[in-house]
């Protein structure tokens, strides 16, 4: 049971600065995600905090405890890595007691934590296989199973669904969550599916160039996005961005005119802003609809149609050299080469001024999100 | 001629092929065996098959020297330079793969190009080392003096093994709690064993077969090894060469390196083609 603050992170491998001054606060018992695209240091925060790479400035807190300079297995974190690194000549029973033996923790003790850590994750049956007759599915609980054993304040998982199909990355998420509810221990999880990371996490990091872009609850993320990037990488398929230029702005909304000379008012906090500022509005696919020509925000040519069984995705060239994304009904007749119309709901739309920072949303009314907010 | 023909005569040519290199590396050893069962003037008429059969040979070779006491050399100076030899070879290399220091290419490139240098041309340096370690005349003299022919390529082929074991089992052994010397022992020696029988056998049978070093550093008999004992085999006079007696013994410490190649054969088989291909 700990905390874990980090103060001004920084790594440096050489001259090259790859974490720039990261600050951070998990809570006691909190499900963390770092997601980010790849390259952008969450994978290398996640080893800062388990001790492999060396901290170059600022301060890591775990419990209270300063431990920069605390070797990894006095810092009461486990890992569970992508790559599962069982160790392969050793039996599951004994890559999970290991750990437990290098402690010298009696054989009673290490029996007993390995027999309930197995009974936990369901592996009694597997205790004496080795790591290469088991499957992918197991050879990751087996992982999980050798961190749950030593009783950590705080588990690391680096990406450790990457290498498992996509059925079963559902299954190991659902029981990841409530192995989660179950320990109740911070756990730091790194991974670039933000499906991942808007499903597990009670609070989500998005990094990008080893800086933090925002901190939130999932829907946070996703009502509120802090940026241009978050609003970008939060969200599947990804938001459409779509310039337009300020007619008229007041604290209470903001009204724009589009390329395709539509004018729209935008229920948005307008300050900061002017008339006559060039602005980015994002769509998500997901709140679009097909309209009629005349009423449609704007028009453009359907390039692509793509069927998923459950909703249709329909690419609109618009004349700019991005594809606009539309999520329509599963039933759609659109075809390829026709004309439509696209339209959205204003309180579903998001502004961002010149510097790609997000406006703030005013007629966001959602349930869940008011839940999470309220947890926090 | 049509394709089966063909086909046949391509296998003909093959086996015929296999054949010839089977003869050319068997024919000397099964030589020596014919001869080693023979005696007198038989030893100088040329057959290619058993005519007669005598242990002879095999019991004077006790008598004319201490052959027991040189093979038991051989067996200790062996064995103690495969130790030595893996010993090094996995610390050193541990070092030279996972640890990031400055020179590391230079040192890795230094310990090969010893192996370059023939033996004549360090012997007289080598010779004043043993003798000034006091070691002279000595099977410690030997074992060390043969590190240098064995520790290269050991080195080499093991840190070239280490560098291919995944990173990440390294990391979950120091998350839980194993210090270096740890994880060596406990993570990488067992995941290594065929690289260590591959590493450990060449290094045997280099040590096993070294003679210029060995006649050497070494000044009497008891403290010989095998293969400068045959060379020192005489006979009753100076113009005989007791062909017999020469040819038991190489078929005795033969013998030994067949049998370990045989047991070791197919580690040694994974052990060389290992990190090629990950399996």
């Amino acid at each position: 049971m700990a905390d874990v603050v980090l103060k001004q992170i920084r790594k440096r491998f050489g001259p090259i600065e790859t974490i720039h001054g990261v600050d951070l606060n998990i809570r006691d018992g909190e499900f963390c995600v770092f997601v980010g695209p790849s390259g952008c240091g969450k994978s290398t925060l996640l080893r800062l905090i388990a001790g492999l790479e060396d901290i170059s400035d600022g301060e890591l807190r775990i419990g209270g405890d300063v431990v920069n300079d605390t070797v990894p297995k006095d810092r009461g974190v486990a890992m569970v890595f992508q790559s599962y690194a069982l160790y392969p000549h050793m039996s599951v029973f004994e890559n999970m007691a290991f750990g437990l033996d290098l402690a010298k923790h009696s054989k009673d003790e290490q029996n007993a934590r390995v027999m309930a850590a197995a009974k936990t994750l369901q592996l009694e049956e597997l205790l004496d296989r080795k790591p290469k007759e088991l499957s992918g599915g197991q050879r990751q609980r087996v992982a999980i199973g050798r961190a749950i054993v030593r009783k950590p304040r705080v588990f690391l998982f680096d990406e450790p669904l990457s290498n498992l199909d996509a059925a079963l990355r559902v299954q190991m998420r659902i029981e990841l969550a409530k192995l989660h509810e179950k320990l109740n221990t911070t756990m730091i999880y790194v991974t670039h599916d933000q499906v991942e990371a808007m499903t597990m996490a009670d609070k989500i990091v998005v990094l990008r160039a080893g800086t933090v872009e925002q901190v939130g609850t999932p829907l946070e993320l996703y009502h509120y996005p802090a940026n241009l990037f978050v609003a970008g990488f939060i969200g599947s398929p990804k938001m459409n961005f779509i310039s337009a230029k300020i007619t008229q702005v007041s604290q209470q909304s903001v009204t724009l005119k589009l390329e395709s000379g539509k004018e729209v008012s935008l229920p948005v906090d307008g300050s900061g802003l002017a008339t006559a500022d060039r602005v980015t509005v994002g769509i998500r696919p997901e709140h679009c609809s097909i309209a009629d020509q005349d009423t449609a925000l704007f028009t453009g040519t359907v390039e692509v149609v793509e069927h998923l069984g459950e909703a249709g995705l329909v690419y609109v060239r618009t004349g700019s050299d991005e594809l606009f994304v539309a999520r329509v009904a599963g039933d759609t007749a659109i075809k390829t080469g026709e004309t439509v119309g696209i339209q959205a709901a204003e309180q579903d739309c998001y502004v961002f001024d010149t510097a790609d920072m997000a406006k703030r949303r005013l007629a966001v009314d959602n349930a869940p999100l008011k839940a999470q907010m309220a947890l926090n | 001629m049509n394709a089966k023909a063909w086909k046949y005569l391509r296998k003909a040519a093959f086996w015929l092929l296999v054949a010839v290199i089977v003869l050319f590396a068997v024919f000397p050893f099964y030589y020596a065996i014919l001869t080693s069962f023979e005696t007198g003037s038989a030893l100088f008429e040329v057959n290619y098959l058993p005519e007669s059969f005598s242990l002879i040979n095999y019991i004077s070779v006790f008598k004319g020297q201490p052959f027991g006491h040189n093979i038991f050399n051989s067996i200790f100076v062996s064995f103690l330079v495969v130790a030595l030899s893996l010993l090094l070879g996995v610390t050193a290399s541990y070092a030279l793969a996972r640890v990031k220091f400055a020179g590391r290419g230079l040192l890795l490139i230094t310990i090969l190009s010893v192996s370059m240098f023939p033996q004549v041309a360090v012997l007289s340096g080598m010779f004043e080392l043993i003798r000034g370690l006091g070691l002279y005349n000595s099977m410690f003299g030997l074992a060390i003096s043969y590190m240098m022919l064995t520790l290269p390529f050991t080195v080499w082929v093991l840190t070239a093994f280490m560098r291919d074991l995944p990173r990440e089992l390294e990391e979950a052994a120091v998350m839980d709690g194993a210090t270096p010397w740890t994880v060596i022992r406990r993570v990488f020696l067992p995941v290594m064993w065929p690289a260590m029988v591959t590493t450990g056998l060449l290094a045997f049978i280099a040590a096993w077969n070294e003679f210029l070093f060995a006649l050497t550093f070494t000044l009497t008999d008891d403290k010989r090894t095998v293969p400068v004992a045959i060379a020192l085999i005489s006979g009753a006079s100076q113009h005989e060469m007791p062909w017999g007696n020469i040819m038991a013994a190489s078929v005795i410490v033969t013998l030994p390196l067949i049998v370990l190649v045989l047991i070791f054969q197919r580690r040694i088989v994974s052990g060389l083609t290992a990190g090629a291909v990950k399996g």
